[in-house]
């Protein structure tokens, strides 16, 4: 284990066990994850809000939908890595990071949903009435709604970010690998579980310590995300009503 | 107090308030000013019905403004249905219709003329639960404020400071004023609530057993609170508790399953009361 393998690209002869690092897996997951996280809350925080402020308590498609979510969040994420490459080869794109995005966001939106839309079922009715009878429109009840489930949508990233990060299978065949680090969307990107995977693999012991290395890499990232996840909640839920 | 009130509330708002340079907090169109005795709620023909349920049954009223008109009656009789069609509250509750007139001056609140936004600011409610957003102590009463447009940091900060003052609140929390508002007290909360209702300048407080979730202590200081407010503003409440309705109500209106029973002066109803049912109710015969 050195420094080298967390801040330098993979040099020549990387993979019979020459210099290098796997800094391409690090950078190209942060970028996967990040971008996907971002784009997953923008998604589904509206949909919950639909779900729980428009649609009445009995309405069939809040059931629909909610169906559809279990059953989404419950699909292997190779399943999701399959529907992605076939989606890009219908629109003829290669593997890149753009690819991987997209099938990230699919794989996690499901979880963002239905786990935000545990934190806002809970939301007690007489806020959005006391809300209302201040003349508040739906749509401004936002506020009010994102305040009280805010420590839901801090356990929904956190969950989402553990699952996007920890996922081999869907970017397999959509983000591909490289050993350079992307730096556009149509260009492949390289991520951590993959790194385990391939490095794991050969028969040369320094490329299998690497790939142990980059584990600890993934896991220490998860942790620290978890430790700053738990810190964000603490705070957010500060005015939360009980 | 009372001067900070007449100032707050009145129409008197003038050069001799040291920081706001505009008469009126709100937007240039706000309609009603406050008048010498400002318009009653006239009830009209009024029946709601929640699925199948009858449970208003020809209801008609006129409450008169600026003055406290307590609504009393056993539990199911239909008094918190009332006060909740007042401020429309009755669109969110599913299968509910409502058939008849309210009429707030020459504004009909069933029908669809008033938008419902503009009559919910005209009639607030307090509650029964004090409920408390989810935010500061601050942010509570500037919530409604900031939606109904005031942006302004520092204007928001004299109305919150105002009303938090109104409602005797003020010296109990100017130095936590961003602590979250689920920590005060349940009565400290209740004022809250009256003043962030308060805030968005309504002409009607609707209070639904606003003090029944309080100790005698807070209870007493909401009511005297309701005393002091009733010079601005016109009030309906709903109560269980026939001692604070006789100490501080001018009209008493009893209600029995969905049907008013009886309506009158407070003195008329409670030592005269009119209809057998009313004088059994006020005996304690049933509840």
């Amino acid at each position: 284990m050195s420094w080298d393998m967390i801040t330098k690209l993979p040099g020549g002869g990387f993979y019979i066990g020459k210099e290098g690092g796997f800094l391409n897996a690090i950078v190209g997951s942060v970028y996967i994850v990040g971008a996907s996280t971002l784009l997953g809350l923008i998604i589904s925080i509206p949909v919950v809000f639909y779900l729980n402020v428009y649609l009445k308590k009995d309405s069939k498609l809040a059931y629909a939908s909610r169906l559809a979510y279990d059953v989404l969040f419950g699909i292997p994420s190779i399943v999701y890595g399959a529907f992605g490459f076939a989606l890009m080869i219908h629109l003829g794109l290669r593997a890149s990071l753009l690819g991987g995005i997209i099938v990230v966001i699919l794989l996690i939106i499901p979880i963002f949903i239905r786990s935000m839309d545990e934190a806002a079922r809970q939301f007690p009715r007489d806020i959005l009435e006391t809300a209302y009878s201040l003349g508040v429109t739906r749509l401004e009840t936002i506020k009010v709604v994102l305040r009280q489930i805010a420590p839901g949508i801090a356990t929904a990233t956190l969950l989402s970010v553990g699952r996007a990060i920890g996922d081999a299978a869907g970017v397999m065949f959509t983000a591909g690998y490289t050993d350079s680090i992307p730096t556009s969307l149509s260009q492949p990107a390289a991520t951590l579980p993959l790194a385990v995977f391939f490095q794991m693999s050969s028969p040369v012991k320094e490329v299998q310590e690497r790939a142990y290395t980059a584990a600890l890499v993934l896991t220490l990232i998860v942790l620290v995300i978890s430790l700053a996840g738990r810190f964000i909640t603490n705070r957010f839920s500060k005015n939360k009503l009980q | 107090m009372k001067n900070m009130l007449s100032v707050a509330l009145g129409s008197t708002w003038s050069s001799a308030n040291p920081v706001g340079r505009e008469k009126k907090f709100f937007r240039p169109d706000h309609k009603f000013l406050r008048e010498a005795d400002g318009p009653g709620i006239d009830v009209q023909t009024l029946n709601v019905y929640i699925k199948e349920h009858h449970i208003l049954k020809n209801v008609n009223l006129a409450l008169p403004g600026k003055q406290i008109t307590y609504i009393i009656g056993p539990s199911g009789c239909g008094k918190s249905t009332l006060l909740k069609t007042m401020n429309r509250l009755t669109d969110l509750v599913e299968g509910a219709r409502v058939e008849g007139k309210i009429m707030l001056g020459s504004e009909d609140i069933v029908g669809s003329g008033e938008s419902v936004i503009d009559l919910r600011r005209k009639v607030g409610l307090v509650s029964q639960k004090p409920s408390p957003l989810p935010m500061s102590i601050f942010e509570n009463i500037a919530y409604g404020c900031r939606i109904h447009g005031i942006r302004n940091k520092r204007k928001l900060t004299m109305v919150v400071n105002h009303y938090l003052e109104a409602v005797g609140l003020w010296e109990e929390v100017k130095d936590r004023l961003h602590a979250p508002a689920t920590r005060l007290s349940i009565g400290q909360q209740q004022r809250l609530c009256l003043a962030r209702s308060l805030a968005v300048e309504p002409q009607f407080i609707l209070a639904d057993e606003a003090t029944s979730a309080l100790d005698p202590l807070s209870s007493k200081n909401v009511e005297e609170l309701f005393v002091k407010l009733k010079r601005d503003y016109s009030i309906v409440m709903v109560t269980h508790t026939l001692q604070q309705a006789q100490r501080i109500a001018d009209h008493v209106v009893f209600m029995y399953l969905g049907e008013v029973v009886e309506f009158g002066s407070a003195q008329q109803v409670f030592q005269h009361p009119q209809h057998e049912l009313t004088q059994r109710y006020l005996s304690g015969a049933f509840s």
